[in-house]
């Protein structure tokens, strides 16, 4: 049973994965880039993990792997957010179908 | 309306069928064929990661390709720990994840053009 | 005091984790490896300026925090499905309907630990990243994949403002 339902989610962690790079090929700026493929591959790798856990119970190696996926959900917001403000500070311009885009304006008054 | 989606759907569903439907070489001597497939995938998505490395535009196109080469790596750790049952991969996927965090922030704080003591 | 010893607890259950199964000598090793990092992280972790301090409040409602959290969480995990699949949808369709921006958006949270909370479950639903945030003023300016024209206030913000509010304040 267990592995039945480890098996559907590392499956489902393969296909978020798949389209996260997906993402990262199609979009056409780095901000679109981040947004599709930082979140799809945070949640499939997570998904993979809690496969991992499902098939090893409460062994070394599926404790190991809920400690790693809370680590990466603590990190991955904290770099996608550091490389989204460093791309617009470094003067990476918007792509031009950019419907409004308030922050270049008030970028240098925000310290 | 640019064309090149065309292009573009048809190698998707060439990639979806060759990791669907190809036959493995028996080299890997593992538990069961669903995880060669998923190693498969995973291993497609690194490569697509790859392509992003080589042609992005700007610097900050990379460092976000590398960053998720880094989480992909994770994965990989974790399908390998299943797949062969040795427990320490998911060490390894431990300890990449944690310096691959401390290598993106250095790098995007330098992108940003900070000291780094802040 | 309080502080100290929850790091503390923090840091011995993630050495235990490491070290699974549990056995005496790993406890022994625990307490001692939890005590140095718990000393030096005290200050890392903690800002104990007096303005960012979590309210203290009566009996009734810091009972009812934790489950409050339990609830964000369950809040939090059915967003993040619903935006996977949007997001998944709009990688997959050949025409790429996508409409990206950057807005500004009012946040009434006042303490740190809550404009964390807020920013980065926003940065890790698909379709939103928290670029920036303007604390003094109480703005976030958000970069979303696909915006209707004239949106300044994301629904998803007002759902877990609510939520935090009742958590952290």
């Amino acid at each position: 049973m267990n592995e039945t339902i480890g098996t559907a989610l590392i499956v489902i962690g393969l296909i978020f994965d798949f389209f996260g790079c997906l993402g990262l090929i199609r979009f056409p700026d780095v901000y679109n880039r981040l947004q599709a493929s930082a979140k799809c591959i945070t949640l499939g790798t997570c998904g993979i993990l809690l496969g991992l856990f499902l098939f090893k119970g409460l062994t070394a190696t599926g404790v190991k792997a809920l400690l790693c996926m809370v680590f990466i959900l603590l990190t991955a917001p904290v770099s996608a957010h550091a490389l989204a403000r460093s791309a617009y500070r470094s003067g990476v311009k918007p792509w031009e179908g950019t419907v409004v885009d308030e922050y270049s304006n008030d970028m240098e008054n925000i310290r | 309306m640019n064309t090149n989606w065309v292009f573009g759907f048809i190698v998707i569903v060439i990639i979806a069928a060759a990791i669907l439907l190809l036959p493995l070489p028996s080299m890997m001597q593992w538990q069961s064929e669903f995880l060669e497939r998923a190693f498969l995938c995973l291993l497609v998505s690194a490569g697509l990661c790859l392509w992003r490395v080589l042609r992005g535009p700007t610097a900050p196109d990379r460092a976000v390709a590398i960053d998720m080469l880094g989480i992909l790596i994770v994965g990989f750790c974790a399908v390998l720990s299943i797949a062969t049952g040795r427990d320490w991969y998911i060490d390894i996927g431990i300890a990449w994840a944690l310096q691959s965090f401390i290598g993106i922030m250095a790098l995007s704080k330098y992108l940003e053009g900070k000291e780094f003591d802040e | 005091m309080r502080r100290k010893i929850s790091l503390f607890l923090l840091w011995f259950f993630v050495w235990i984790g490491l070290s699974w199964p549990p056995a005496l000598v790993d406890a022994i090793y625990a307490v001692a490896v939890s005590l140095f990092v718990s000393y030096m992280t005290l200050d890392l972790m903690f800002d104990t300026s007096a303005e960012n301090k979590i309210s203290r409040c009566g009996k009734g409602k810091a009972i009812a925090r934790p489950f409050w959290f339990l609830w964000y969480v369950m809040v939090f995990v059915w967003e993040c499905f619903k935006a996977n699949i949007d997001v998944a949808y709009r990688v997959l369709h050949p025409a790429l309907p996508i409409r990206p921006g950057t807005i500004k958006v009012k946040v009434d949270l006042k303490s740190d630990i809550g404009l964390a909370f807020l920013a980065n479950s926003l940065t890790l639903t698909p379709g939103r990243t928290t670029v920036d945030i303007d604390k003094p003023s109480g703005y976030l300016y958000v970069h979303c994949l696909s915006i209707r024209d004239g949106e300044t206030r994301l629904p998803v913000v007002t759902k877990y403002e609510k939520i935090l509010k009742k958590i952290f304040e």
